[in-house]
């Protein structure tokens, strides 16, 4: 009786406690199970050490201060090892599933609601159009009054500083050395380059080139008659087109192929022909270079005669128009 | 199992209950990417950003952007006692002085180069797969802005250092700036200050904008693409009959994308310090300072702005005047009206085409290039126009290894980059038709073979 009675109790019990724990369904996956792979494992490891210990060796000779290359070898090589390491991983570790999946509709209600909610918005107003134009106009001249500083970066109207030059009648040429330039000492073949006196080297109408040429062989434009004394020619150094230095000279003895004596751009191969005031010959200058004009003063050194035949550097709009008095 | 103690769902509850962002975050783990190796190309594009930017707050912890003189002093002998601005001297004391600042700078100039590159190689591949069509298009607009904010982002920052280079690249900027008709003038001396080399406030403006402005932008730019093409997921190729323009396959972010992703960010990573550590880019210690009155020989940009030399090179020498008032000087041609040509026909392409086949549809699908000969004509074609340009802008080079008439040479060119993008057209389009064809016939042999069996058996 009494041992019916707990077997009741117990099953009873039981019941109520399978019955309270639900059933355990196995959980359905998200991500699909896949294969262990121990060796790419291990591989895996060893490859993520041997990029701690390069990593560390960087800091090492960083420390010691080794050379760049060192230093570049064991940061690029740390890095390299890592890399290796997860696509070993993309591999042969993590599952990697090619899942179905669906392209984004557009929702056309959604667009609508959107479209209605902008229109149904402007139900008390009347004068959209007048508005929306006060609207743009405000806002316009707003964004226009807050963009009006930036032309203190610069002279906004006035281009007039484009024509400066720092030559004047009268200032001696000097070589890069800061010696006033002798006629005497000028020989054919030979590129020089001169500066102002007295004046900074940087200004793009500064730098000169200049070249002697038997005065028997020049075909100066008309009026530049006695600006090459001795047929020294002095041309500005700053291409017309595009502001490079000229940096060539051909002489006969170069290119037996091509035209000579000739001034040549470095960047865009513009192609001067001194002889002929430096008309333009071959490449993109639209312009020959400005001539300046030469003297030789009582000791023999070479001075300006004047300004420039032309705007010097690159053009811009209304660059051949006589610079401002 | 111990409720609340999961160090997993521990942080997932605290994080969810007070962002609501689970349902986000599933999403995203399980955003599919279709599996080609081409689509790796954008993301070559992103970790290499990645580098650029790290390494750019290195450099300038240590440069100084001044046009102060100053006298080198350091150790690199050939420059003892030069005059120099500050910053040309912080950049050579960053290169030789300061420990792994060298390795910093080189590996920022790569990483620069790379990142155009697979920029670039990243919009051949989506323009040759058609995947800038509808829904893409303003992803493949934002993409273009990026590259072009790019390019300019490269050039300013290999102005600032104040090399010879620097100054010889600069110059042709500010003439290339002048030569804007009309406006060229104002223009340039407004960015300049002054008349070239300018105020030296420039330099304080070029350095703002290569390390805050442009750098800011193409973050923001990024963030919108990789946005839009999350909202309307990658496209893929038709490699399974379920693939279709409204149901794709690929592998999801999590697990399967991120180890392949992290690992293509460590790779691109270090590419970048190995070629920064062992393979030398720009040593300025050598150019010198600039004057305006230096030139160097064979000076040559970095290679994305290389087409725009050739562009300035090839064009014959003439400004067009109105009597004696210059309108145009000659770099307008080569510096402006070349890159805009390009930038436009690649912004109006998507609708160009889209008028010509009349074809208005969602594509999600991509073209292989055979698919679309007169997409993949025009594209080679097009290709083949910068190219050459590209080419002819080294030109002088050739002179110089291989003693080739320089002259003669662009003359050649001026007539090639005409010609052969047409003949390029012409056998492209052929190739692909004929492919096309090859692939009927297949398609047609394979379904007699298959009719032949069944009637057999």
């Amino acid at each position: 009786m009494r041992l019916r009675g707990w077997m009741i109790a117990l099953l009873a019990l039981f019941g109520m406690a399978r019955r309270r724990r639900p059933q355990r369904q196995p959980r359905e996956r998200i991500v699909a199970a896949g294969q262990p792979d121990p060796r790419a494992e291990l591989i895996a490891i060893g490859l993520l050490l041997l990029a701690a210990a390069a990593a560390v060796a960087f800091v090492v000779f960083y420390a010691l201060g080794f050379s760049t290359q060192a230093l570049g070898g064991t940061l690029a090589g740390a890095l390299a090892l890592i890399a290796a390491a997860l696509i070993l991983a993309a591999k042969r570790l993590v599952v990697s599933e090619q899942l179905p999946g669906e392209y984004p509709e557009p929702e056309p209600e959604q667009q609508e609601a959107l479209a209605q909610i902008v229109e149904e918005s402007g139900s008390r107003l009347t004068r959209k159009r007048l508005l929306g134009l006060a609207a743009g106009a405000a806002g316009g001249s707003l964004g226009a009054a807050l963009v009006a500083p930036a032309a203190s970066l610069g002279p906004l109207f006035d281009t007039s500083s484009l024509y400066t030059t720092p030559w004047r009648r009268g200032r001696r040429l000097i070589d890069e050395a800061g010696r006033p330039m002798l006629a005497a000492d000028i020989e054919t073949d030979v590129f020089y380059s001169a500066f102002p006196e007295g004046a900074s080297k940087d200004a793009l109408g500064a730098p000169l080139v200049l070249v002697r040429l038997d005065p028997a062989a020049l075909r100066l434009p008309a009026g530049r008659e006695d600006w090459a004394p001795g047929g020294i020619l002095a041309f500005s150094k700053i291409c017309t087109h595009a502001g490079c230095a000229i940096a060539l000279y051909r002489t006969p003895t170069f290119a037996p192929t091509q035209p000579a004596p000739a001034l040549v751009c470095p960047c865009h191969y513009s192609t001067f022909d001194p002889a002929r005031g430096a008309a333009v010959t071959f490449g993109p200058a639209g312009r020959p270079l400005p001539q300046l004009p030469l003297m030789v003063d009582g000791a023999g050194a070479l001075r300006a005669a004047g300004n420039y035949s032309g705007a010097v550097g690159p053009g811009w709009s209304g660059v051949r128009s006589e610079p401002p008095a | 199992m111990i409720r609340g103690r999961d160090p997993l769902r521990e942080p997932v509850r605290f994080i969810d209950e007070r962002t609501g962002a689970a349902p986000l975050l599933v999403k995203a783990l399980r955003y599919l990417f279709p599996d080609h190796w081409s689509f790796l190309l954008g993301e070559v594009a992103l970790y290499a950003f990645v580098v650029l930017v790290a390494t750019g707050i290195y450099l300038a912890l240590f440069f100084e952007p001044s046009l102060a003189d100053t006298v080198y002093t350091g150790p690199y002998a050939p420059l003892q006692g030069v005059p120099m601005s500050e910053a040309y001297r912080s950049a050579v004391d960053l290169s030789l002085s300061v420990d792994a600042g060298l390795l910093m700078r080189q590996t920022h100039h790569w990483a620069a180069d790379v990142f155009v590159a697979a920029v670039v190689l990243h919009l051949l591949r989506i323009f040759f797969t058609g995947a800038y069509r509808r829904p893409r298009e303003l992803t493949y607009l934002i993409g273009l802005a990026m590259l072009f904010t790019a390019l300019l982002e490269g050039y300013l920052g290999y102005s600032l250092v104040d090399d010879l280079l620097s100054g010889m690249g600069l110059a042709i900027g500010y003439s290339v700036a002048l030569s804007l008709p009309l406006i060229g003038g104002n223009l340039g001396l407004l960015i300049w200050g002054a008349p070239f080399p300018g105020d030296p406030q420039f330099e304080s403006r070029m350095y703002i904008t290569h390390v805050l402005l442009l750098p800011a932008l193409i973050g923001v730019l990024l963030a919108a693409h990789l946005t839009l093409v999350a909202a309307r997921h990658h496209t893929q190729f038709p490699r399974e009959p379920e693939q279709t323009n409204r149901r794709l396959i690929g592998v999801p972010t999590f697990p399967g994308q991120t180890p392949r992703s992290l690992g293509l960010m460590a790779a691109v990573a270090a590419l970048l310090f190995g070629l920064g550590g062992l393979v030398q880019i720009n040593p300025i210690w050598l150019w010198g300072p600039y004057e305006t009155g230096l030139g160097t020989n064979g000076a040559q940009p970095d290679w994305y702005l290389g087409w725009l030399i050739g562009g300035l090179r090839l064009m014959p020498g003439f400004d067009v005047t109105i009597g004696d008032y210059t309108l145009i000087p000659n770099p307008f041609w080569g510096g402006v009206l070349f890159p805009l040509v390009v930038l436009v026909v690649l912004v109006a392409f998507p609708w160009i085409e889209r008028r010509l086949t009349g074809d208005r549809g969602v594509h999600n699908v991509l073209d292989r290039p055979r698919d679309a000969p007169r997409r993949t004509a025009f594209g080679l074609g097009f290709l083949t126009w910068v190219g050459m340009i590209f080419v002819a802008g080294s030109a002088d080079r050739a002179t110089v290894f291989f003693g080739l008439d320089y002259e003669a040479q662009i003359k050649v060119y001026r007539v090639a980059v005409w010609v052969l993008p047409a003949l390029v057209f012409l056998v492209a389009r052929r190739i692909c038709r004929e492919l096309q064809r090859a692939e009927e016939i297949e398609r047609a042999r394979e379904a007699a073979e298959a009719e032949a069996r069944l009637a057999s058996r």
